[in-house]
């Protein structure tokens, strides 16, 4: 049955193909999975799918002849339903790029199906570092960021900028850990020190007595090695026992621009993070935010967004090079060829593990005084040079740099 | 006379309903991947076989588990190491997956058959949450990423299950063999004395049983059963994860089971294709995906108690 219908497809293809570029079934389908209802819905969600949109417009497809189709799924953080989901977009409707994916393990597991499928899976939600490690494939892009750009961004700058003494606050579970072994190994090559770490249970909910212990290990900086709720309930906490006010620093290894407008101001104050991507870092950036939020009912775009806009660019770019979308694995070595250049992140390359480089930048959020409009969250404290943003090249033990 | 004759016929419709019901059953699974995706198909499958075992404890014996996810999850993890650490078959895979299942089945209803109604539902969800936990630590889980790429393998060295429909049937297959197993259960002089311990437990007592034996061997089977559908799903979607041992899997077989029908033999399988259709076809439809599980949900307890195959059941005056 399969083999019957592509038998058809290749002679459809071979029929027409005279006439113009052989994209697949003549359209091409991009699927933007991700959290639609959960806790990633904010920075991911419908925006994603809104960004996808928009990049299609502003690279002019329909005047450029391409027909591109974009369909939107909600995984519910579920690996299993966004397996199935992604199989009967590739098997059934055509899909010839998946986008976005945030949560690891469904990202990971559309990384193996993408692979065995041969089509193209641009990740910018997902954190895992794996996907340009030992799990990269030839058809994956990890584009925004990833746990280790922001374990070394939040590390190393936050050193520089005079916070060397660290206490961690780590979930006690694999990603924690992790988390938190490559934040203290780029505190202390930067020459800071490490006071001391308490591992909390996950999910937790009262973070009291590890927030007393880290207060009274007179750390400037407390590092929260964990994600999600964890995240946005220990910086609540912190903020009732006034360690920020305190003149102590808390650093989130990872959060985004949604999390600190879900806690407001007032108890994120202080909050230093790394991030790819802020809306109003630039004319370019505030331009393309304009358009969006009122899209996304106000939310301004997050680096996943952003990240979503700029792959989807790329990734059209590429398609449109090769005139075709058939092989996934030739897109996306035409993908690693061509130097990324478009309005949100610049000018980039895609290494050959798979991963878009560009620079990273430190945050610290502002104080409710010195915010002037809405969603004015963030001072720039540090940029992070695209060379030194992501983990070097040798030693992710990506299987495709070998050979 | 004639009116006699089909009155007859009826009555002979009606002592065979179960297996006019499971011939309709079985054709339409094997003509299903005809008109929907494989991959769905088996998915609803071994929903439908987990279902089916919670169903055997609370519909039969009257046991309210609110921990079967341990069984369904950690089966899925077993299987999922073993088929991609230690190279098993999958049959073997699945057989280990089962294994560890019944075991933690016997441990833990062994513990928790002592309470009865809330007590017992507590203590199964505090055994089942505290090897979440486990499971969240445990090095060999890979924590949040889980157990991914595992190789569906060669069943019997032969037959290899990487294509769709030889997976398929092999999927439909373990799930007709459990569900006519569990049909035999329920209907042999042992499940008899399991529903009269759901009906009277004091007077099985009475009658010379040994109640609590009997509770334990039917918390082990279901705990096994479980197992093979964790396992089996294990190797549909070449992937292990927390998702399945988490709580909110041990509240989704109980709505399976209740939306198709608690204590009918076909509900739960009704129950798990409603539901896992619903999660399925519901995916696009982004952040409604729980008020419309909601909704149903409410409609369902408010409407229509017996669940879908207990109303059926109802209106049509047969056994289901």
């Amino acid at each position: 049955m399969k083999r019957l219908f592509t038998l058809t497809a290749v002679a459809v293809v071979f029929g027409c193909g005279c006439a113009q570029a052989q994209y697949t079934d003549g359209t091409i389908k991009i699927g933007v999975m991700n959290d639609m209802s959960g806790t990633y819905a904010d920075l991911s969600g419908q925006g994603s799918v809104i960004a996808a949109r928009m990049a299609v417009e502003d690279f002019g497809a329909a005047a450029k002849g391409m027909k591109v189709e974009i369909v939107g799924a909600d995984h519910q953080n579920k690996p299993d339903v966004g397996s199935n989901v992604v199989r009967t977009w590739i098997d059934v409707d055509k899909v010839d790029v998946i986008v976005d994916v945030p949560t690891s393990s469904v990202a990971l597991a559309v990384n193996e199906i993408v692979r065995d499928k041969n089509k193209v899976f641009l990740v910018s939600g997902a954190a895992a570092s794996d996907l340009t490690g030992p799990k990269c494939t030839p058809n994956t892009i990890h584009w925004t960021y990833d746990t280790w750009a922001l374990a070394n961004g939040t590390g190393k700058a936050i050193v520089k900028t005079g916070g060397d003494t660290w206490f961690f606050l780590t979930a006690d579970y694999a990603f924690g850990h992790a988390l938190e072994r490559d934040t203290a190994a780029v505190v202390e090559k930067n020459g800071g020190k490490v006071l001391g770490k308490v591992r909390h249970p996950f999910p937790g909910t009262d973070f009291s007595s590890f927030l007393l212990q880290a207060q009274a290990s007179k750390a400037k900086i407390i590092g929260l090695a964990n994600a999600g709720s964890d995240t946005i309930n220990s910086i609540k906490q912190a903020s009732e026992f006034g360690i920020t006010s305190g003149g102590q620093n808390l650093a989130a290894l990872l959060a985004f621009i949604t999390d600190v407008h879900a806690l407001g101001l007032q108890t994120a104050q202080g909050l230093i993070m790394t991030e790819a991507w802020y809306w109003d870092l630039n004319d370019a950036n505030r331009e393309f935010t304009k358009k969006f939020a009122p899209q996304d009912k106000g939310v301004h775009p997050t680096m996943v967004h952003a990240g979503v806009y700029s792959a989807v660019t790329h990734y059209l770019k590429a398609v449109e090079a090769l005139k075709s979308d058939a092989d996934g694995k030739a897109v996306v070595a035409k993908m690693k060829e061509m130097p990324t250049d478009d309005k949100l992140f610049g000018k980039g390359v895609v290494r050959a593990d798979g991963r878009k480089i560009h620079p990273m930048y430190l945050f610290e959020v502002k104080k409710p005084s010195e915010s002037k409009a809405p969603w004015d969250y963030y001072k720039l404290r540090a940029t992070i040079p695209a060379d030194e943003a992501f983990r070097p090249l040798a030693e992710g033990g990506c299987p495709l740099v070998k050979s | 006379m004639q009116r006699v004759a089909k009155a007859r016929g009826d009555l002979a419709l009606r002592r065979h309903s179960e297996a006019i019901a499971f011939l309709v059953m079985t054709g339409l699974l094997v003509v299903a991947p005809t008109f929907a995706y494989p991959v769905f198909l088996m998915k609803a499958l071994c929903f439908a076989l987990f279902a089916c075992a919670f169903n055997l404890l609370i519909g039969f014996v009257g046991l309210l588990s609110f921990g079967h996810a341990l069984f369904f999850g950690w089966a899925s993890y077993i299987a999922a190491h073993a088929a991609k650490v230690w190279g098993f078959p999958p049959e073997l895979a699945i057989l280990s997956g089962a294994a560890t299942a019944a075991g933690l089945g016997a441990i833990v209803g062994a513990l928790a058959i002592r309470r009865q109604g809330i007590y017992f539902a507590m203590i199964t969800l505090a055994l089942a949450q505290m090897m979440y936990f486990f499971a969240v630590q445990a090095p060999f889980t890979h924590g949040e990423d889980g157990i991914q790429a595992v190789p569906r393998g060669k069943l019997f060295g032969f037959i290899d299950l990487a294509d769709q429909s030889n997976m398929y049937i092999m999927v439909l297959v373990i799930f007709l063999g459990c569900f006519l197993l569990i049909y035999r259960i329920i209907n042999s002089p042992f499940g008899e004395v399991l529903k009269a311990i759901r009906e009277n437990e004091p007077r099985a007592i009475s009658l010379g049983y040994k109640s609590e034996r009997y509770k334990l061997v039917a918390f082990v089977l279901s705990a096994t059963f479980a197992g093979v559908a964790g396992a089996t799903k294990a190797l549909v979607f070449q992937l292990a994860s927390l998702t399945d041992v988490d709580w909110p899997m041990s509240g989704e077989v109980i709505l399976m089971t209740l939306v198709g029908g608690l204590g009918t033999l076909f509900g739960p399988v009704a129950g798990a294709f409603f539901m896992v259709t619903l999660e399925n076809y519901l995916t696009t439809i982004g952040q409604w995906v729980f008020v419309v599980q909601g909704v149903i949900f409410v409609v369902c307890v408010l409407l229509f108690r017996r669940g879908i195959i207990g109303e059926l059941a109802q209106v049509l005056r047969v056994k289901l």
